[in-house]
């Protein structure tokens, strides 16, 4: 055993920065919370953490170089390294830096702007806001004192009434010349631009620029250059070799004439055909289309405006590098959007979007569940990824462009399904084999029910002539049309190509795999789960309401039975056996088990305690202290509200007011000290609320009556300590449709500390746990022990105990909570395999607790092996998202949108592994180029 | 009715056969009765195990006058070191019982009818300044009754004095077991759940393991108040001065011994109830060659579990055959007194 945090699968949480190298192909995402990551061809990737755990403001690669600077939102400059070691690349930082100004300069002098590594390589170019603009030399960030641009130098030869207007301000852009690189293009916030040579250190051209400047833009021979403005427009500016004051080519407002945003950034891309890419971020019309977040792509007639799920962050180009080309010729755009990353084909007719191979957006829509299956059998997997692939026709076959690097992990040994459930009543299906989590197929629910929003009103359907031309781009959607639609638990049947759903509003879905499309209708069958129960009232949500008669379903996963719970309740444990084609669920009311094949209801029980009404009321009544201090800080709100109006109106009456006030806030704050957190210590009684909640449900072949004769039987576990065990009667294959499934209850156990209870297993003769319907039936797993006497685990929050079957004796407990103050949240068993020889494996538990240890626990011996800290306990999503895998390894949520991967076991391990070479220098003018700068570093 | 028989001063034997000798002389096998003595200072003292049997047969002097009460209608406070000062009445306060209407007493049962709700333990062995107190939670509806919160608190270390993060008593719930037991009180810093150190470990992470425990719950405390404190030393033998033979050491080893048994077995109460039928008390599981002498043990150490509830009340005993003493005067039993009485719970 180990744990091994080895990779986090999906998208960066509040990413900041972007960068790219089109010398090494790798792209860079900085994140708010000091990470940046490193991403080239699938495979590819490496994690750094700035130590600060500050925002990365900017990401530069060094030219030509495995190197890249990073700044920091406390003006810090950091230079990584991608380092071979041992055959792996590894990103190391090298070094830190933050400029310093002279003494007794105000902090804004030296409040870095802007960044240009210079292609010599040696030197980064630093902007400030003060306007001067730095020299910093590589790696060692020693400034170079006697070759900083100060901003009176610039304004020199500038006309006295365009100086006396404005001064320089900030740098807002540098941007070194495409073929010499002896000239900087230096950007100031006011609109000056000035062409700086480096070598002479002086200004060759200054550009008189009327509008705050954004950004800056060099065509590819470097004759003429782009700027961009706050207002909206763009501005292209010849650069000639004579002393006249150079006169703007071209001033546009592409989306004029009404006031329009910012255009923050632009590209203008040369092609063959002579037509020009001309690409820019925001421009839109300020009124009405101010709040959308736009890229606009513009070649010859063709023009669409991009509209993005959210904020765009940044984004580039990937274009003919080649020195020796001719042409730009974009062939993809690369856009790093807050929650999404989105890659749009330029190449292909329509500009389709390509789809990513790693940076999924798993919270699309917020994730309410997953559910792990291992090694899915090839055939399943198969018709999987071929419902998916007909789900992602108008995806473009561009290869991926960010091809970088050189992914060295071997194959995955198996293919690992990952299901995600989501709050919009969706299921997907991730490839959770590899280091690259990778979306196959998605399933929705939805068309099952009625809904409010017609699916068929498409919202991205534009007129032709509508302007501007906004195309949705994007998957990222967090708003559910209805929150009853969520996905609470799913089990998939990895042998029959079963699965079942259930959702917040007690749905419950049995689907089977359809490799065609098809219409047909839901059966549909309700289960009053309250039955015997008198003088109860739901007060909570309504059930979903269905759609009458045929529907149509694309191949893949179609439901073709819905079991509704009464009380609609959030459906709490599920459990799905498919050689006896049954299906039980429960609720906070109870459970009850339904014949999928015969469609049919079994049977249903009521957990509920007769004192319990507060199940009943729905779940907003449960919340009653979360609703009391809402209702408080409300009314604190209104009377901050009321007492500031106050302040503003009577002038005499402030004072008092005031002084009210301060009384009103000294008494609060009081009572909070008065008050401390405190606990409660008291014993659980049968009396507490939501004892009645089925926390788990599992099916056994095993002996529950007497030792003789073994028989199906369904387990539940509820939070109120109690155990269920009813003896199933499931007629033989040959009369399977004519005879009912009876079941019969056989046992109740009472644990008496009242935990709920999380777990319920049972242990074959040889002590291991029972295998997975049909795994036997494939030949996957040896038939179990029937011959010695079985076991029954049971694992409440608070301990694990094993007791005798089929007479319930106790036999062995392993405390927890008495012990260390933990509770149990998570329980699996794993197979750990022996990492010297292939024979030997053995079967544990692996047990999340409260306090986001992991344990790992014997079987049938219940004895402590090991304990790692995993999760921050604070982390209370992540514990709660916590899901394991057959083989020892699991998955958490690190974010809404990130899962950290982990692996307890040293057998296996899922990491990424792989190498940068850096390629070959090829006649390069970068070379030939080596300038007098470069010399006069080395001077220096 | 009186009775006057002899015994072999230098071979008393157990109290169980004198019991069982007082029942045959008396003819009354099944009535359960209290058993009490004169001692030279003419106090009434109970009789009710071996130690103060033979003490009491060995201060005899040479009569030894013994009262015998049916249990049910026993008059308490006929015992006691008060009775000193009525040192001629002894007889008159069993006999008269009125007259106490005088002077109400409070009525103290014997002691196996109690049962522990609370004990310090552990004195020998931790500082002056801590205490251990156990809490019985048993059957009762009582609740414990004590909030827990965070804190800080002083600590002796090799730099000097630091401040470290502790847990503190922050309340009592009135009428809780807790502060029935008087020996928990608001500001007293939690050291030790059930003999786990809680130091490092978070408010919930202790609140877990206080309720994990709850059945059986032993708290290690610095009472905030240290004036109170057991001093070891200066520990008296007696809880009498004048009347070493007022002592009750039968109580101690009873309570001790029941708890040792509680700490093994008080959560293995599990319930299961097969095929709709009773509830029954998991049994704990058994090599199947030592199973019948191990389980009827097992029955045996669960009923001491329950310790206190003496089966007395199911003795059914006809009221005409009244209580019985050695030297017999029919005994009324003040109901009201009796009624009214606190209940003092150990």
């Amino acid at each position: 055993f180990s744990l091994y945090q080895t990779v986090e699968h999906g998208f960066p949480h509040q990413p900041s920065a972007l960068g790219y190298s089109p010398f090494l192909r790798l792209m860079a995402i900085g994140t708010r919370s000091g990470a940046i990551k490193l991403y080239g061809a699938p495979g590819v990737e490496f994690m750094g953490l700035h130590e600060e755990n500050n925002t990365v403001m900017q990401i530069h690669f060094i030219p030509d170089q495995c190197q890249l600077v990073t700044l920091l939102d406390d003006n810090s400059l950091h230079l990584w390294s991608l380092k071979q070691h041992s055959g792996a690349s590894e990103l190391q930082e090298e070094r830190r830096f933050t400029l310093k100004g002279p003494p007794g300069s105000p902090p804004s002098a030296t409040q870095i702007t802007a960044v240009l590594p210079h292609s010599s390589r040696d030197v980064l170019y630093l902007g400030t806001e003060s306007g001067s603009v730095f020299v910093a030399e590589l790696p060692s960030f020693r400034v170079l004192e006697d070759r900083t641009v100060p901003s009176e130098a610039v304004l020199q030869r500038v006309p006295d009434d365009y100086c006396n207007r404005r001064s320089c301000e900030l740098v807002e852009a540098l941007r070194e010349h495409p073929k010499n690189p002896n000239l900087i293009l230096i950007g100031y916030s006011r609109g000056l631009i000035v062409l700086w040579d480096l070598q002479n250190s002086q200004v060759t051209h200054h550009f008189l620029g009327s509008q705050q400047l954004e950004n800056l833009y060099w065509q590819r021979d470097g004759s003429k250059f782009i700027s961009c403005h706050y207002d909206g427009s763009y501005t292209q500016w010849p650069v000639s070799n004579d002393n006249r004051q150079p006169e703007p080519l071209e001033n546009l407002v592409p989306y004029g004439p009404f006031p329009c945003k910012a255009i923050s950034k632009i590209y203008w891309q040369t092609t063959k055909n002579g037509l020009p890419y001309i690409i820019f971020q925001g421009g839109m019309p300020r009124a009405s289309y101010g709040d959308r977040h736009s890229i606009s792509v513009i070649h010859g007639s063709q023009q669409t405006a991009f509209d993005f799920t959210s904020r765009v962050i940044d984004f580039f180009i990937i274009f003919s590098s080649e020195p020796t080309a001719e042409f730009d010729d974009p062939s993809a755009m690369v856009v790093l959007a807050e929650e999404e990353l989105v890659v749009i084909d330029l190449k292909s007719a329509g500009w389709p979007a390509v789809q990513a191979p790693y940076l999924a957006s798993l919270h699309c829509s917020a994730i309410t569940c997953s559910h792990h299956v291992s090694n899915i059998p090839l055939k399943l997997w198969e018709r999987i990824i071929s419902a998916g692939s007909k789900q992602n026709v108008h995806y473009s076959n561009m290869p991926w462009p960010i091809d970088g690097g050189t992914n060295l992990a071997p194959d995955p040994p198996q293919r690992d399904l990952l299901l995600t459930g989501h709050e919009d009543g969706t299921v997907r299906f991730w490839d959770a084999s590899g280091v690259c989590l990778h979306l196959l197929y998605k399933l929705s629910t939805v068309r099952v029910f009625l809904t409010d929003a017609d699916p068929n009103d498409n919202m991205n359907t534009l007129g032709e002539d509508e302007w501007p031309p906004l195309r949705k781009v994007g998957t990222f959607d967090p708003y559910s049309d209805d929150p009853r639609l969520g996905i609470q638990k799913i089990y998939l049947c990895k042998y029959s190509g079963y699965l079942a759903v259930a959702g917040t509003a007690g749905q419950v879905l049995v689907m089977e795999l359809n490799d065609e499309d098809a219409e047909h209708v839901v059966d549909h069958a309700e289960a009053d789960l309250l039955q015997d129960q008198e003088g109860y009232r739901w007060k909570g949500h309504e059930k979903l309401k269905t759609r009458d008669g045929p529907v149509r379903f694309e191949a893949g996963f179609q439901p073709f039975v819905l079991v509704q719970c009464q009380p609609p309740a959030v459906v709490t444990s599920l459990a799905l056996h498919s050689e006896w084609k049954l299906v039980a669920f429960g609720t906070s009311h109870g459970f009850g088990l339904f014949d999928h094949q015969q469609k049919r209801l079994v049977f249903v029980k009521c957990t509920l305690h007769p004192s319990d009404q507060l199940a009943l009321e729905g779940p907003l009544s449960r919340v009653k202290s979360l609703k009391k201090s809402l209702r408080q800080s409300f009314r604190r709100i209104r009377r901050s509200r009321v007492s500031s109006r106050k302040r503003r109106g009577a002038g005499g009456n402030t004072s008092e007011v005031q002084e009210a006030n301060a009384k009103f806030d000294q008494d609060a704050l009081q009572e909070m000290e008065l008050a401390p957190v405190q606990r409660k210590i008291e014993a659980r009684s049968a009396e507490d609320s939501f004892t009645g909640f089925v926390r788990t449900l599992y099916f056994a072949d095993t002996f529950l009556r007497d030792s003789s004769r073994h028989c199906p039987s369904l387990w539940a576990g509820t939070n109120g300590g109690t155990v269920y065990a009813f003896c199933l009667r499931v007629p033989p294959a040959e009369r399977r449709m004519d005879e009912p499934v009876r079941a019969e209850q056989a046992k109740e156990i009472q644990l008496m500390h009242r935990a709920p209870v999380v777990g319920i297993l049972v242990l074959d003769g040889r002590s291991t746990p029972l295998p997975e319907p049909l795994e036997v039936a494939h030949d996957l797993s040896k038939s179990p022990d029937m011959q010695g006497s079985h076991q029954l685990l049971v694992v409440s929050e608070e301990q694990l105990k094993v007791f005798t079957l089929p007479k319930v004796s106790s036999k062995l407990k392993l405390k927890l909570t008495a012990l260390e103050g933990c509770r149990v949240r998570k329980v699996t068993v794993a197979n750990f395999g022996s990492c010297k020889t292939n024979e030997y494996s053995e079967n544990d538990l692996a047990v999340l607790t409260n306090l986001g240890d992991i344990q790992i626990i014997s079987l049938p011996f219940l004895k402590l092996q090991i304990r790692y800290p995993c999760i921050r306990k604070e982390d209370v999503s992540g514990i709660a998202s916590c899901v394991f895998t057959k083989y020892g390894q699991g998955f958490y949520l690190i974010s809404p949108s990130e899962f950290e991967r982990f692996s307890l076991s040293t057998k296996w391990l899922v990491e990424p592994q792989c190498i940068v070479d850096v390629p070959e220098l090829t006649s390069n003018n970068h070379v030939n180029n080596r300038s007098g700068v470069e010399n006069a570093t080395r001077k220096s | 009715e009186f009775r006057r028989f002899s015994l072999e001063r230098s071979k008393p034997g157990k109290f169980e056969e004198f019991y069982g000798l007082l029942q045959h002389v008396h003819k009354i096998p099944n009535v359960d009765v209290l058993v009490g003595y004169t001692d030279i200072h003419g106090d009434l003292l109970p009789i009710n195990n071996d130690d103060n049997y033979h003490k009491a047969v060995s201060t005899a002097n040479p009569l030894l006058r013994i009262f015998i009460q049916r249990k049910e209608d026993a008059d308490y406070s006929a015992f006691g070191t008060d009775t000193v000062t009525r040192k001629k009445n002894v007889l008159a306060n069993v006999l008269r019982p009125d007259n106490h209407r005088k002077k109400p007493h409070i009525v103290i049962s014997m002691p196996q009818d109690f049962r522990p709700v609370s004990s310090i333990i552990d004195v020998d062995i931790l500082p002056e300044t801590h205490r251990r107190v156990r809490l019985y939670k048993y059957g009762t509806d009582k609740p414990l009754g004590f909030y827990i919160r965070d804190g800080s608190s002083v600590r002796v270390t090799p730099q000097g004095l630091e401040k470290v993060p502790g847990i503190f008593i922050s309340r009592l719930v009135p009428g809780g077991l807790a502060q029935s037991t008087g020996l928990l009180a608001v500001n007293d810093e939690v050291l030790e759940v059930n003999g786990i150190e809680v130091s490092g470990k978070s408010l919930d992470q202790v609140t877990d393991m206080m309720i994990a425990n709850s059945r059986n719950l032993i708290i290690t405390v610095r009472p905030a108040n240290q004036r109170n404190n057991v001093v070891r030393n200066s520990r008296t033998s007696g809880s009498s001065g004048q009347s070493t033979e007022s002592s009750l050491p039968s109580s101690t080893p009873n309570i001790v011994t029941n708890f040792l048994q509680g700490e093994e077995e008080s959560d293995e109460e599990d319930i299961i109830i097969e095929d709709s039928g009773e509830p029954q008390q998991i049994p704990k599981a058994v090599r199947t060659s030592e199973s019948l002498e191990s389980l009827t043990q097992m029955e045996l150490l669960h009923e001491s579990t329950q310790n206190g509830f003496l089966p007395s009340s199911e003795t059914n005993l006809n009221h005409s055959a009244g209580s019985v003493s050695m030297e017999y005067e029919e005994h009324h039993p003040d109901h009201k007194s009796l009624e009214d009485g606190t209940i003092i719970t150990l």
